[in-house]
């Protein structure tokens, strides 16, 4: 009876605790009654009135355009990182360069935030920039800390890379820039899709660094939120909160999707290769 | 000037490699740090920035003024010594929870199916995309006062007045253990569906029993895991802001907090500097130990 052991009762138990907050919240989301923990039929009330408050839907294109742009840079920068980590050995600075990858993913956000806010204070009066806060101080904010998450998970598939075809590639004369963007990047592209969505959903959701370094009028969604959840539990947070739980829950399954599809191409080819050899060892032998 | 020399002076491919992550990573990472050790020792100030500068050039010298006041200030009121000890506590105590829990998580995930595998990460990860402050909501609806695990205890009968939960430090046990619980899974995961099936094998034939080889072998095995579960979930919690705002009351010190509001609501941005500072002093020993583990990871080709 090995299926019933400790520890699989714990990971299901784990998971029910990991997922039944977030289920209850949906299913309250669609509660018809004002108060939020009386149950008062189904209703779609709520995600109504979403779409006439003005504030909030502005602070939901802000936090996407946001999430886009740190998407794109912090794939390009931590690819990049990753590429430095695990192929160029030999470096003055390499443990300094290590330790700047990664401190971000443990960094606590206040921290991070608070630095960065007084770097662009001082910036602004050294050299006159950035002239005000906005998209783009959250953007570099957010870019900092996704590209050490990009930079992790690209850097673990870069090591199961097999070496000998970037090589072969360079005995035939292919400049370095080239194998990597004809053959590195190809193989790599599972994870730098999967690296892009994780830095799309992480940036949507960061509160602690957009409260420090947004200026006025640039308030995020989570920003957006967090005001009004202070004020305690409400019927319209519920929704909000159930269609970012929807969002993320899109751009997880398809990170996944494209993950296991390219695995699934690699599986094939390799098998697709050894059955050929096999078959001309076989005509071989017979003639 | 002949061409070779002038290609000496452009970076060659390996330096803008290296040099553009390097440079991001200093300018917006590592520089604004030596900016709040900066901004620590200056004076509040009624201005923009609301701060004085530690050095001035009058006269041809340089003058620079170090003013200590803030970190005297930090030892002489217990409430920020109580704000250190308690975060200490509560990341302590969270990161012990999380292993006991996480660990036969992770082992059950990695002795699992190839593809169950997948799809059992897949729903550990989900989480940690989504929003940590709409997870830590979710829980304020569950643990209120009339809210529904009160409800369910009252409908069982097993007691008859609501529990007052939220607003207590437990409920602030509850939502780091929740939100933090993946960044402990993962970690061990990644270390234990490496280990060798066979060592567990001879160990039971030389007469081992299971709870001896695990104890003697798989968790030894798992050390470096164990190390960069615990650091990923102690230190960002030592700093948590969100958590015990939301869910936290009024017996809930803990530094993050106490630092958002001496920036935020009394604007005292050097105090909240040397706040930071000691803060990331604390911090230094397990970002050090985090940041080798993380590096042997990442080098060592297995």
């Amino acid at each position: 009876m090995k299926r019933f052991s400790f520890s699989n009762f714990m990971l299901w138990a784990g998971l029910a605790f990991i997922y039944l907050p977030m289920l209850i919240m949906v299913i309250y989301s669609f509660n018809a009654s004002k108060l939020v923990t009386v149950w008062g039929g189904w209703s779609l009330k709520w995600y109504a009135g979403l779409l006439d408050n003005n504030q909030l839907m502005g602070s939901v294109l802000r936090s996407l355009e946001i999430a886009c742009y740190t998407a794109i840079a912090a794939v390009a920068l931590g690819t990049v990182a990753a590429f430095v980590l695990t192929r160029v050995t030999r470096f003055k600075g390499r443990t300094l360069f290590g330790g700047l990858v990664t401190a971000p993913l443990v960094m606590p956000e206040v921290i991070t935030g608070l630095s960065l806010l007084l770097l662009f204070v001082a910036m602004a009066q050294l050299i006159g920039w950035p002239a005000e806060r906005g998209v783009l101080t959250i953007w570099i904010a957010h870019t900092t800390f996704c590209s050490a998450y990009v930079a992790v998970v690209v850097s673990a598939r870069l090591r199961e890379l097999d070496l000998s075809i970037e090589e072969a590639a360079m005995d035939l004369g292919a400049k370095p820039w080239k194998v990597f963007f004809l053959i590195t990047i190809p193989m790599i592209a599972p994870s730098l899709a999967a690296g892009g969505m994780m830095s799309f959903a992480l940036s949507l959701d960061d509160l602690v660094l957009a409260s420090f370094v947004s200026g006025p009028g640039s308030t995020t969604l989570p920003m957006e939120v967090f005001s009004a959840v202070r004020l305690g539990v409400k019927p319209e947070i519920n929704a909000v909160a159930s269609l970012i739980l929807l969002t993320v829950s899109i751009f997880t399954f398809f990170a996944w999707y494209f993950a296991r599809r390219a695995e699934e191409k690699r599986k094939r080819a390799i098998q697709q290769a050894m059955e050929e050899t096999t078959s001309e060892t076989w005509s071989a032998k017979a003639a | 000037m002949k061409i070779g020399k002038l290609k000496r002076y452009l970076p060659r491919g390996r330096h803008v490699v290296i040099g553009v992550p390097f440079l991001w990573l200093f300018l917006f990472f590592l520089l604004p740090f030596f900016i709040v050790l900066k901004i620590s020792f200056a004076e509040a100030d009624v201005a923009i920035p609301p701060y004085t500068e530690i050095y001035s050039w009058a006269e041809n010298q340089l003058q620079i003024v170090l003013n200590l006041g803030n970190y005297i200030f930090l030892s002489e009121d217990e409430l920020y010594l109580a704000a250190y000890l308690g975060s200490l506590k509560m990341a302590t105590i969270s990161t012990l929870l999380c292993l006991l829990i996480g660990y036969p998580m992770a082992y059950a995930i990695a002795r699992a199916s190839k593809e169950m595998q997948t799809t059992l990460l897949l729903l550990i990860m989900m989480p940690t995309w989504t929003a940590i402050l709409i997870r830590v909501y979710a829980w304020m609806g569950i643990l209120s006062n009339n809210g529904l695990l009160n409800g369910f205890l009252q409908m069982l009968g097993v007691i008859n007045e609501p529990l007052q939960i939220l607003n207590t430090n437990l409920a602030v046990y509850i939502g780091v253990v929740y939100s933090y619980l993946p960044f402990m899974i993962l970690p061990l995961y990644a270390n234990l569906v490496k280990h060798d099936h066979s060592l567990l094998e001879a160990a039971s034939d030389l007469g081992s029993s299971t709870f001896n080889s695990f104890w003697k072998i798989t968790v030894p095995l798992s050390k470096n895991g164990i190390v960069a579960g615990s650091m990923l979930v102690f230190i960002p919690v030592v700093g948590e802001f969100v958590i015990p705002e939301l869910l936290g009351g009024p017996e809930t010190l803990m530094i993050g907090k106490v630092l958002w509001q001496e920036f935020f609501n009394n604007r005292d941005w050097p105090v909240a500097s040397a706040l930071a500072v000691v803060m990331l002093a604390i911090l230094i020993v397990p970002i050090i130990l985090f940041n080798r583990n993380q590096a042997k990871e990442m080098e060592g080709r297995a």
